[in-house]
């Protein structure tokens, strides 16, 4: 007989407890495994993987490419995705067909996307036949002498395929702002610009916040585009993990870059939860 | 000119820029090598062959990795759904201490990095004999998917009538044939699309089933691993077919996005 005076738990206990246990497994244990693999060796603790690590030239190009591919991208596909969907809010013709269209990269993988760039970008792809066509020479974007064009051909494809993702939740977060802010702000004569800056961005506000520290982790994870398209000319951190994995073999080097990306992940998140916690109490 | 011709004119630049790169990865992938071989490439479809399409299905690894990315889809699906679907009915239905916490525990292992957890993952799974097989990267995937589909069923449950349930419950049915018989069919549709992004972001992810696997390559792993020594043919048609369920899978699902994507992440 089962012992009195013990309550069973209650229902809601038992329903999220596989949930639980499943992400404690698939989550915090890789954690700690992971912590070990870059800090300890074979005779205890050890700084050879991290020294490993920062001998390698590699790995300061990656850091130093990945964040300001970050620095770049994110600002813009901001400004892309609001003005994307300031343009949808003006119902123009045909706005389903248009909606399809930009939300389809959202479906659509980083390595994908970087092959879809890479017919563009390369020798001889179709941009450098569209030059041909109207009789400029074409170039080598892609070409790891010209590093600048080879990363905006990253920037580009990173664009194309991300924005939609910062759109969605921008015109989300505009069908919850009421109409009637706008059309007071029209009836005393706003124009639309003011209205944009003092009426639509602050409500919007919280949307921007969610989607600023979700793009700017996945965009610290950038990998796959810059694989297709440059292969190891433009070096980024996740793909220097990989290369260590797969390449050389070294999953303890390969541990320790994952661990600077978490950290530099994290860092970014609290900075960011710190200025917006700043920012409203300042209002 | 008014403002209104602006818009148009601002909207279709924007759809070119999007669609145009889907229309020349299709059009290269469907070229013959001759053509591809030409410069400057045609622009329009003049000749269209499935040469290059067939000679990257008849390469090797890819018609297995296509096979290893469905399971491996079909895999994350049921299993997020197995251990998400009564967490987010916990969520929505119960006031339970420690329901704050556990939202918050599922949006920051939304933050980890997956790279994070794939390398030590490998050694876990090396050590439990599930390297290089499609659960390894089945529970990896349902990891990633699960607290999506906790939040998502969720949203999901609250908008199902409390009082038909307890209705049910009143004439007799126990609290489980309740759940299946009133709550799940009106449910269903919301939870049908849950799975569908399970599905999406399992078939896209590249890095983890890279790591995970040697032999049981999903189809992304496969493509990126072969990257470097293929020809360019190969590449387009690879990235045409991990394009082509995307733009199928927004078709159906995109009157589902907002809600899903757009309210759920905020």
């Amino acid at each position: 007989m089962a012992r009195t005076g013990r309550r069973t738990p209650p229902a809601a206990v038992l329903l999220i407890a596989p949930s639980l246990i499943f992400m404690t497994a698939l989550f915090m244990w890789p954690l700690v495994v992971g912590v070990g693999q870059a800090l300890v060796g074979p005779d205890g603790p050890t700084t050879a993987y991290l020294r490993r690590m920062l001998d390698d030239p590699y790995f300061w190009t990656a850091t130093r490419n990945t964040l300001l591919l970050v620095v770049v991208l994110i600002p813009l596909q901001f400004a892309f995705a609001v003005v994307m969907a300031l343009l949808l809010r003006e119902r123009p013709r045909f706005a389903g067909f248009h909606f399809y269209i930009w939300v389809i990269p959202l479906a659509i993988s980083d390595l994908a996307a970087g092959l879809v760039w890479l017919s563009v970008f390369t020798d001889r792809g179709y941009l450098n036949s569209a030059l041909d066509l109207v009789g400029v020479d074409g170039y080598a974007w892609l070409s790891y002498q010209n590093p600048v064009t080879m990363f905006i051909a990253v920037v580009v494809a990173e664009l194309w395929r991300s924005t939609s993702l910062v759109f969605v939740i921008v015109v989300a977060g505009m069908q919850g702002i009421p109409k009637d802010y706008d059309e007071a702000a029209e009836v005393f004569g706003a124009t639309y610009w003011q209205r944009v800056r003092h009426v639509i961005l602050p409500q919007l506000r919280p949307s921007l916040q969610v989607a600023l520290i979700l793009r700017t982790i996945l965009a610290l994870e950038t990998f796959a585009v810059a694989q297709a398209l440059t292969g190891r000319n433009l070096p980024l951190l996740v793909g220097e993990t990989y290369q260590w994995y797969s390449v050389q073999l070294n999953p303890n080097v390969s541990a320790a870059i994952a661990l600077v990306i978490l950290a530099v992940s994290m860092l970014a998140a609290a900075g960011y939860l710190r200025m917006m916690r700043d920012a409203t109490e300042a209002r | 000119m008014n403002r209104r011709v602006w818009v148009q004119i601002a909207c279709v630049a924007i759809t070119l820029f999007m669609g145009v790169p889907l229309y020349f990865i299709a059009l290269a992938a469907l070229s013959s090598r001759e053509s591809l071989n030409r410069f400057p490439m045609p622009m329009l479809p003049t000749d269209p062959s499935v040469e290059t399409l067939r000679t990257f299905l008849d390469t090797t690894g890819i018609v297995p990795g296509f096979v290893n990315s469905l399971t491996v889809g079909i895999g994350t699906i049921v299993l997020s759904l197995l251990i998400g679907v009564p967490g987010g009915y916990a969520v929505a239905r119960y006031a339970f201490r420690g329901r704050g916490p556990y939202q918050m525990f599922l949006l920051l292992t939304r933050a980890l990095p997956i790279v994070v957890l794939s390398v030590p993952l490998a050694r876990i799974f090396l050590n439990a004999g599930l390297y290089d097989t499609t659960y390894a990267v089945t529970l990896l995937h349902t990891a990633l998917a699960l607290p999506t589909t906790v939040l998502i069923t969720a949203a999901i449950f609250v908008g199902v009538s409390r009082e038909q349930e307890e209705a049910a419950m009143v004439f007799g049915a126990s609290p489980l044939k309740a759940f299946l018989r009133v709550v799940m069919p009106q449910a269903l549709p919301g939870i049908a699309a849950a799975a569908m992004f399970t599905f999406v972001l399992s078939w896209n992810e590249v890095l983890g089933a890279t790591i995970l696997t040697l032999n049981q390559r999903t189809l992304p792993a496969q493509v990126l691993t072969t990257l470097s020594d293929s020809p360019l043919a190969y590449r387009f048609a690879g990235g045409f077919a991990l394009v082509l369920p995307a733009v199928v899978f927004i078709a159906i699902m995109r009157r589902y996005l907002l809600n899903m994507w757009g309210t759920t992440l905020r």
